[in-house]
């Protein structure tokens, strides 16, 4: 074989490797999005999803949205305070946590909890035969295991990021009035002002693409899962890195299409 | 209210495994036929390809007649509803009751009719032998054995007219084998259901069969009635139905000889 054809090999096979990834990625996208629009629905599949990813993964992104809102304000002080700017601190915390850390931390944090959870669940599903069973019982598996969680995910994220938002505001709030010396009314008078609607739409919008992208990869790794319990830990893994990898691109197109200008 | 299966040339490969290498197999309405053949040789394979779980790459496979690759998906859809499948594991929904399992293809897997879908399930349960108390467990709460019998009532539940069975008895000590087998002989005779069934288990092939077929190397390599089974002529069929390994008999020879 020709030197150079022995070398560039490897990087062809990776490419179409790729590529054929890619394209089973959007086939299993579109045959789910196709199935969440067309009946029939499953509307307690939907809110049992809602409950298990809203309602469950609430204390670990509150958690996070404070000890972030209340670093990130210390932060903000002791650097600002190296060009006296150490009153922009309910501004930049305000516009920090809305427009990045809130969505970002959130959709990581959740994609960590649910991406796996759903990844494993399916996977496991998979290699016991209960999704061919689903196929034999006159179910299509799209609609009844994967449409609801796409939706699901879609639509609790951005009430997640929302509430996630509020309490890493007020993290910086606590940090700001208790330990920097910031005046109640005044810090709350700055971050009304500096929050802009523009701000809270583009997190919401982040929101809901995180939460298609961290069930879409739990899903598709999930189902795509193959052998037994080595093949369910692979799916799981896979599914959890790609949708951190996904989240952290979209946020950065998301970002530069919205703020770019 | 049978239908009819006929596989021709039917081929499946893995890669490079090429498992299914030309499968001619016809299977008459209200007819019951067992597919005998070593692990692995593709069984399982052949009646998910038959499902259209796993797509075949060459030959045909026509449910009353109806090409299955030339249909239009509603079609498709509307002939594989007419198959009912007990899998080899069971296949049970851990996150559902064994009752709403049951009835999983009576609801689509939606709540609705509790009662009468409950009710349903508790007769089901009998003729499979368990006790309506085992309605409201869940799967991960049953033994292996009771599990199937579970699977068995879900596979029956919606009245196919075709049902496939992948090793219905296995896992079953040797009373609840037999009633399993009585009960889809059963299915067969009463019902005029079209069977297949997959298993390794000879009391179960006399029980349930009209016709026997051997798998091997991708291919039906023997087809006939139940009755000739012992008198096939088929060294493959009498080795299996014997139990004798293949290399056994070539073992033994020069040992004995020496």
């Amino acid at each position: 074989m020709n030197p150079l054809v022995r070398l560039l090999a490897p990087a062809g096979a990776a490419t179409l490797a790729m590529l054929a990834s890619i394209g089973r990625l959007a086939i299993f996208a579109s045959r789910a999005l196709m199935a969440a629009v067309r009946p029939p629905y499953y509307g307690s599949r939907l809110i049992e999803q809602m409950l298990v990813m809203g309602w469950f993964s609430l204390p670990v992104v509150g958690l996070t949205a404070l000890f972030t809102g209340a670093a990130l304000a210390q932060q903000i002080f002791v650097g600002g305070s190296r060009f006296n700017a150490e009153s922009t601190v309910p501004a930049v915390t305000v516009i920090a946590m809305v427009r990045e850390l809130g969505p970002v931390l959130g959709g990581l944090m959740v994609a960590g909890r649910v991406s796996s959870a759903m990844a494993a669940e399916l996977g496991t599903m998979r290699v016991t035969e209960q999704i061919d069973a689903l196929t034999t019982l006159r179910t299509d598996p799209y609609r009844y295991l994967i449409a609801p969680r796409l939706v699901a995910a879609t639509l609790v994220l951005p009430v997640l990021v929302l509430v996630a938002n509020v309490i890493g505001v007020l993290g910086g709030y606590a940090i700001g009035t208790e330990r920097l010396g910031f005046n109640t009314a005044s810090y709350l008078a700055t971050t009304r002002q500096y929050l802009e609607w523009d701000d809270v739409f583009s997190s919401l919008v982040k929101a809901a693409v995180f939460g298609f992208i961290l069930a879409l990869m739990g899903c598709y790794h999930g189902f795509r899962s193959s052998g037994c319990a080595a093949g369910v830990g692979r799916a799981t893994t896979n599914a959890v890195v790609s949708a951190f990898v996904l989240i952290l691109l979209a946020n950065l197109i998301i970002t530069v299409v919205v703020f770019g200008t | 209210m049978s239908a009819s299966i006929a596989l021709a040339g039917v081929k499946k490969a893995f890669g490079p495994k090429v498992v299914l290498d030309g499968v001619d197999l016809a299977v008459a309405a209200g007819e019951s036929v067992v597919v005998i053949g070593g692990s692995g040789s593709g069984k399982s394979v052949l009646l998910k390809c038959v499902l259209g779980i796993l797509a075949h790459d060459a030959g045909s496979i026509r449910i009353d007649g109806i090409d299955m690759d030339a249909a239009d998906a509603a079609e498709r859809t509307r002939q594989r509803q007419r198959i009912g499948m007990l899998f080899q594991g069971g296949a049970l929904f851990d996150s559902l009751p064994v009752w709403r399992n049951i009835t999983f293809a009576l609801t689509r897997g939606k709540a609705r009719n509790t009662k009468a879908m409950h009710a349903r399930a508790v007769d089901l349960l009998a003729k499979v032998g368990l006790e309506p108390r085992v309605a409201d467990l869940r799967p991960s709460e049953l033994s292996g054995g009771m599990q199937k019998r579970v699977a068995l009532a879900r596979a029956i539940a919606a009245e196919p007219e075709i049902i496939f069975f992948d090793e219905p008895t296995t896992g079953l000590d040797p009373i609840r084998a037999a009633a399993i087998n009585s009960l889809i002989r059963g299915l067969v005779t009463d019902l005029g259901v079209t069977a297949v069934t997959i298993t390794h288990d000879m009391a179960s092939v006399r029980a349930i069969a009209d016709r026997v077929a051997m798998l091997k190397d991708g291919r039906i390599i023997w087809s006939g009635p139940v009755a000739s089974l012992d008198s096939s002529g088929n060294d493959d069929v009498d080795r299996f139905v014997h139990g004798r390994a293949e290399s056994q008999s070539v073992g033994t020879t020069p040992i004995s000889s020496q």
